[in-house]
């Protein structure tokens, strides 16, 4: 995070004497940024009025000269307090007062120093490493007794996001949700991202991905080519699903069908609704994904392209799976554990045709990673919003015709 | 019945350089200096009118003679200066004992939290200004005010010359102010002007502002200045103030004039 703050408090007559206008026309000159948190205004003449400001800089020089400069005029540093720790009473146990975490990059104070929290994630708890210095977020069920964990808000700092140089339909870090909006420009945005993500991954690997969490509607509806396309190019380098999305585009793969429906025909084959139990109890049998498709049983699809592009996928059952494939990981506290391993790197997240992950994926996010949902549901992009994934940007579509529109902007053929 | 505390000039001089006008090889001619005093005090207790305060002297202490940094007085509580540097600092103690000795009571600045008195501190009855950032730390002023129930406005004092706000703004008693707009900044011009209408505000050229015309004294009708200023002169004649022009020039080399070299005693 190279975001440097304080925050200063101006008091007296600084309304009146223009002092509050010089000190903030000093900050933006010097480059820097403010956010006004309170401002009290002296009710009489007498009355001082106060301001308490937040100044942000690109590196602690500036940080520290904008200070310097604001310090004359009676801006002082507001008193600083460290962090309040207490050790986990037992493993799986926060303590009472726990600090409770925002997807916002955060920041805690430790002997007089503020520290970044790394990784960031929602709803979580901060563990601190008093000797390293480094703090984290650690989720309730894996905390183990005696760690230390931040208490109370003080010495916590949240950061607002900064708005980001790429003037694209993420710039605004909020969410839009309505059927109504033309879809075409934020779909040339996103395919523009992942154009340089591609790019980006290629040199630098693990540290630079594109997540996609999907839901088995995508094989329904007619997207797994477009999704198979765009793991092959490798504009897609972790997968998050189901069950059911994998059991069908091997289904289809299998019997050319999406649970029974023929996916050519669009009708129902007789007997079709057993297509995808019989591919479950076949890859079962022959023990994983990885050896189906190895061996040929599967050939196509957007499984066998993970499995030859070597992208990792991340399987999360759920109460009414059939099977399930051999991978699923059926315990949903291992699941999230596997999912948060998998979110390292991650600069962009398409949430396509699932409310169960794009929820799931959502709580994990951190808030500056670009978040795309795309349903035909409106409910899901705002359940997410409500969730507190506030950075992700709805699209209310359907999940072929937005893969499809994605991959044909990316270059897939007609 | 107006009462100022002055200093004689026993052992004024200049001793070091702690602003632009001091130099250590443009020394005072001292017979000269002593009259020039006693002309100011004539022109107070004689055409004035006023009572004179007389602070003993101290061999040392050469700017003891420039009582309007001894501290701020409202009614019968002072608030002692604390010069920012170090040369002056000897004269907080004898400034201190003054006001003891004369039944003041006393309000302390924290140590570090200059504030040079009167020189820094001045205004209206209903609201003051408050000079910093050459001499006085603009913390103090949110304090002062807390304590006297005053509106303190403060402004920057961005010209070096014109290290304490009176030296360059001087509130007369029918409204006015008489100021040299310079050596402010942009929001300090802007304030004075929020608070004074144009038809209030005199304007001291740079010429009679480098011979301090604005470091004058005004109780009720009269003005005394420094002499040679005569732009200043005509514009207060004009708004039907009696002038009283001192020459002063001694008091020049050592960066004070007329209003440096007294505190009211009875604001």
């Amino acid at each position: 995070m190279n975001i440097h703050q304080e925050t200063v408090v101006l008091s007296g007559h600084i309304i009146d004497s223009l002092l509050l206008a010089k000190v903030l026309d000093l900050i933006l000159m010097m480059g820097g940024d403010f956010d006004l948190e309170a401002v009290h205004i002296g009710k009489t003449r007498e009355e001082p009025s106060r301001a308490r400001i937040t100044i942000r800089a690109s590196s602690h020089t500036l940080l520290n000269d904008i200070l310097k400069s604001i310090q004359p005029h009676g801006a002082s540093v507001e008193r600083e307090a460290d962090c309040r720790l207490e050790p986990a009473p037992a493993d799986g146990i926060f303590p009472e007062d726990f600090y409770a975490t925002t997807h916002l990059p955060t920041q805690i104070r430790l002997n007089g120093r503020w520290i970044d929290v790394e990784p960031i994630e929602m709803d979580v708890g901060i563990a601190v490493d008093q000797e390293r210095a480094t703090a984290r977020a650690v989720p309730m069920g894996e905390v183990r007794r005696g760690e230390l964990i931040v208490t109370g808000r003080e010495g916590v700092r949240v950061i607002p996001l900064a708005r980001p140089r790429e003037r694209d339909v993420f710039g605004f870090m909020e969410s839009h949700v309505s059927a109504e909006r033309p879809h075409g420009h934020v779909i040339a945005d996103i395919a523009s991202r992942m154009r340089r993500l591609r790019e980006q991954h290629r040199r630098e690997g693990a540290a630079c991905r594109v997540l996609l969490a999907g839901g088995p509607a995508i094989i329904h509806a007619g997207g797994r080519d477009a999704l198979t396309w765009l793991i092959e190019e490798e504009f897609i380098h972790v997968l998050f699903c189901g069950n059911a999305l994998a059991a069908h585009d091997m289904e289809a793969d299998l019997y050319g069908t999406s649970l029974g429906y023929g996916l050519t025909a669009g009708r129902t084959v007789p007997h079709g609704h057993e297509h995808h139990l019989r591919t479950i109890n076949r890859i079962r049998a022959i023990g994983s994904i990885e050896r189906a498709v190895a061996s040929g049983v599967v050939k196509n699809g957007i499984m066998a392209a993970c499995v030859r592009k070597n992208v990792p996928v991340v399987m999360a059952g759920t109460i009414r799976d059939d099977g399930p494939l051999p991978g699923v990981i059926t315990d949903s506290v291992q699941a999230q554990r596997a999912m948060r391993a998998a979110i390292d790197g991650v600069k962009l997240a398409l949430l396509v045709a699932s409310t169960l992950h794009a929820v799931a994926t959502g709580n994990l996010l951190p808030a500056t990673v670009p978040t795309v949902c795309a349903d035909i549901n409106p409910s899901v992009p705002t359940k997410l919003a409500d969730r507190g994934s506030f950075q992700a940007v709805g699209l209310v579509m359907d999940a072929a015709s937005f893969l499809s529109e994605l991959a044909r902007l990316l270059g897939r053929p007609a | 019945m107006t009462r100022l505390l002055v200093c004689p000039p026993d052992f004024f001089g200049i001793e070091y350089e702690i602003n632009p006008w001091m130099r250590l090889n443009n020394q005072v001619d001292h017979e000269r200096a002593i009259f020039q005093w006693n002309s100011l005090m004539a022109v107070f207790e004689r055409d004035v009118g006023v009572t004179l305060e007389r602070l003993t002297p101290v061999p040392g202490l050469p700017d003891l003679v420039f009582t309007a940094n001894a501290g701020v007085v409202v009614g019968k509580t002072a608030v002692v200066s604390r010069f920012r540097h170090p040369e002056r600092r000897r004269e907080e103690a004898c400034f201190e004992q003054w006001f003891l000795d004369h039944g003041y009571k006393i309000l302390a600045l924290e140590p570090g939290l200059f504030f040079e008195g009167a020189g820094d501190l001045l205004g209206f009855p209903d609201y003051w200004f408050g000079g910093y950032r050459q001499r006085s730390d603009i913390r103090v002023f949110p304090i002062l005010s807390e304590w006297f129930h005053r509106e303190i406005i403060p402004l920057e004092l961005v010209d070096g010359r014109f290290y304490h706000l009176d030296t360059c703004f001087c509130p007369l008693s029918g409204g006015e102010l008489l100021y040299f707009p310079s050596a402010f900044d942009r929001y300090g011009q802007t304030a004075i002007a929020e608070r004074i209408p144009p038809a209030e505000r005199l304007v001291v050229p740079e010429q009679d502002a480098l011979r301090f015309a604005c470091n004058a004294v005004c109780i009720d009708n009269h003005v005394v200045l420094p002499a040679g200023c005569p732009t200043t002169e005509r514009m207060l004649h004009e708004r039907g103030y009696r002038i009283h022009a001192v020459p002063l020039d001694e008091f020049m080399k050592s960066g004070g004039s007329a209003k440096c070299l007294t505190l009211k005693l009875d604001e």
